[in-house]
């Protein structure tokens, strides 16, 4: 005990600095993930066609090792001298949300109670009156499980980025295995799992705040 | 005024779910759509406010062709109301009753106006209800609510699909009575889908008899049951159409032929019934004597004389069977 706390007086400060890196990593990444995947997976629920093509490449992509998807950054963004550091973590982050987004949001919509939708075109509704008004307000519930499986992946994932230069939690951890070191590497994934259990719960509590209570059930 | 010219409905090459339909709908008449599961029913309906295409055919709705105008245009002038009801639970009642209207562009005081009357009009109050959400209300409310919704707009035209399908038989009837009682004050031209025979006969000014996408008979309730045009009406209607019929006869039809029996002051256990109340609720509730005599009243209520088993008989024997094509029988 005494122990755990001369480590944290000494390394309080640099882990509440890694934490904050870490959560805004996964942030940036998760914002411009929904800033695609949403809409993505609404404009799909309206094109069978692509549906299937783009959901087949969003779960390709969540099969590829993380470890081995930000190892393939590293080429790529050599070529504009980026190879290492925040963006090609970036980059892997936004790739490997899209599959929860994508895919939640597509059959969230899709699931909305068909004859909801068809009364919505029955009196007359257009395509995008009738997302808005009633299949995204009835899918959310899905569609926000879909951003917080997303964010809760991301913010275990991006513990690799450290190894891509990124920073973040993962730098304890990977100090910790090099050093041999418990102390960080307990204090780095206790620091993950808080921040995604923290993340989890604001997010369900901001879906709970927006939809209606009938919505919910 | 709805008409459907030759409208056929392939689904594809093998499957003709309506063939060859032809018939008017009378402006600010009820027509029913009945038949067996699967005999295109819904088909017919739906493309009337284009939701289903028309293979062949066309649908002629108040002298325009339904193809001519804009599909979103056209359903915003038709109401539409389903059995499940299809309200959205992320909308307030009074959200989800405006919607068509919303759509339409009107003000909010010309909104709020039409939706206290429609409210008033099933006997809900929009102070309390208007702000509920749909699972706050019970399945009968949410129905009435359907109906409502699909006559916001005021538009001339009705489409309902076994609208009060879901709901138990002692609220289906008494929402069926309010329905006629609205309708009588509105006067919409309706297509009504029903697989129950006994709210056909109710509701229906007309009823459709359809089997396999084709049109059995189109006729008035009481022709439907007393002239069957073939095997296949007589059979559906069943062995029982005489006593289904008597739904069609008042009390007062009975005095006016036959005549009522005399009051017997001296019985104490009695029950009385309006003299507009139908016949078969009637003889349900002599068979089930729930009273050793029934007596009847007048509008003013006024005691008019009583109704016996044998009154009812008599009055089957001569009215109705007695007008049923012979060749029918058996
Ligand atoms: N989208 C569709 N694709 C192919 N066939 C269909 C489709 N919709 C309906 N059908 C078929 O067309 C026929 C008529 O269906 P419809 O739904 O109009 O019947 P219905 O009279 O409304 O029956 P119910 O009383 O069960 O509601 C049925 O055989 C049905 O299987
Ligand atoms: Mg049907």
């Amino acid at each position: 005990m005494e122990q755990w706390a001369r480590f944290l007086e000494i390394n309080a400060p640099r882990i509440l600095e890694l934490t904050l890196d870490h959560a805004l990593l996964v942030s940036l990444a998760i914002v411009v993930a929904l800033l695609i995947g949403v809409p993505l997976g609404i404009y799909l629920t309206t094109n069978e066609y692509l549906a299937g093509t783009v959901l087949q490449v969003a779960s390709v992509t969540l099969t590829i090792p993380s470890l081995a998807l930000f190892g393939i950054m590293i080429p790529i963004f050599s070529l504009i001298n980026k190879g290492i550091g925040f963006l090609p973590a970036f980059v892997a982050l936004v790739l490997y949300s899209q599959l929860p987004i994508i895919r939640n949001t597509y059959t969230a919509i899709k699931n909305v109670n068909p004859e909801m939708r068809d009364a919505a075109i029955g009196m007359g509704m257009k395509t995008h009156q009738r997302l808005l008004r009633v299949e995204i307000p009835n899918a959310m519930p899905v569609i926000m499980a879909g951003i917080r499986t997303a964010v809760v992946l991301n913010i275990g994932i991006a513990v690799i980025a450290a190894y891509i230069g990124a920073g973040g939690l993962g730098v304890l951890i990977t100090q910790g295995i090099s050093r041999g070191d418990n102390y960080l590497i307990i204090s780095g994934s206790l620091a993950v799992a808080l921040l995604a259990i923290i993340a989890d719960g604001l997010l369900l509590l901001i879906q709970k705040r927006f939809t209606t209570k009938a919505v919910v059930e | 005024m709805i008409t459907f010219n030759q409208v056929t409905k392939k689904y594809s090459s093998e499957k003709t779910a309506v063939k060859d339909v032809d018939f008017t709908v009378d402006e600010g008449k009820i027509v029913v759509l009945l038949g067996p599961s699967g005999c295109g029913k819904t088909t017919l309906l739906r493309m009337v406010n284009r939701l289903e295409s028309i293979t062949e055919g066309s649908i002629v709705i108040d002298n325009e062709n339904s193809m001519d105008l804009d599909a979103i245009e056209l359903r915003r002038k038709i109401g539409y109301v389903i059995q499940s009801n299809g309200l959205f639970p992320n909308m307030t009642i009074e959200e989800n009753v405006m919607i068509v209207t919303d759509l339409l562009g009107w003000n909010k005081k010309k909104k709020k106006e039409r939706f206290n009357y429609l409210m008033k009009l099933i006997g809900l109050d929009p102070k309390i209800y208007g702000k509920r959400y749909p699972h706050e209300l019970s399945g009968g409310q949410q129905q009435r609510i359907g109906v409502v919704r699909a006559l916001a707009a005021d538009p001339p035209v009705m489409l309902m699909d076994e609208p009060f399908g879901a709901l138990d038989p002692i609220i289906r009837e008494k929402i069926q009575d309010e329905f006629l009682q609205i309708q009588r004050e509105v006067k919409k031209t309706i297509l009504f889908v029903s697989h129950d025979i006994d709210e056909a006969i109710k509701m229906a000014d007309k009823i459709m008899l359809l089997r396999d996408g084709e049109i059995m008979q189109y006729d008035t309730p009481s022709k439907m049951l007393s002239h069957p045009e073939n095997e296949f009406v007589n059979q559906f209607f069943g062995k029982d159409r005489a006593i289904k019929s008597l739904s069609l006869h008042t009390v007062r039809n009975l005095q006016e032929v036959i005549g009522l029996a005399e009051m017997d002051e001296s019985i104490y256990d009695t029950k009385t019934i309006n003299v507009n109340q139908d016949l078969r609720n009637t003889l349900s509730m002599l068979l089930n004597q729930e009273a050793d005599q029934v007596i009847v009243t007048n509008d003013q209520d006024e005691k008019i004389g009583s109704i016996t088993i044998d009154l009812v008989q008599k009055y089957l024997h001569y009215e109705i069977k007695g007008k049923m094509s012979v060749s029918q029988e058996g």
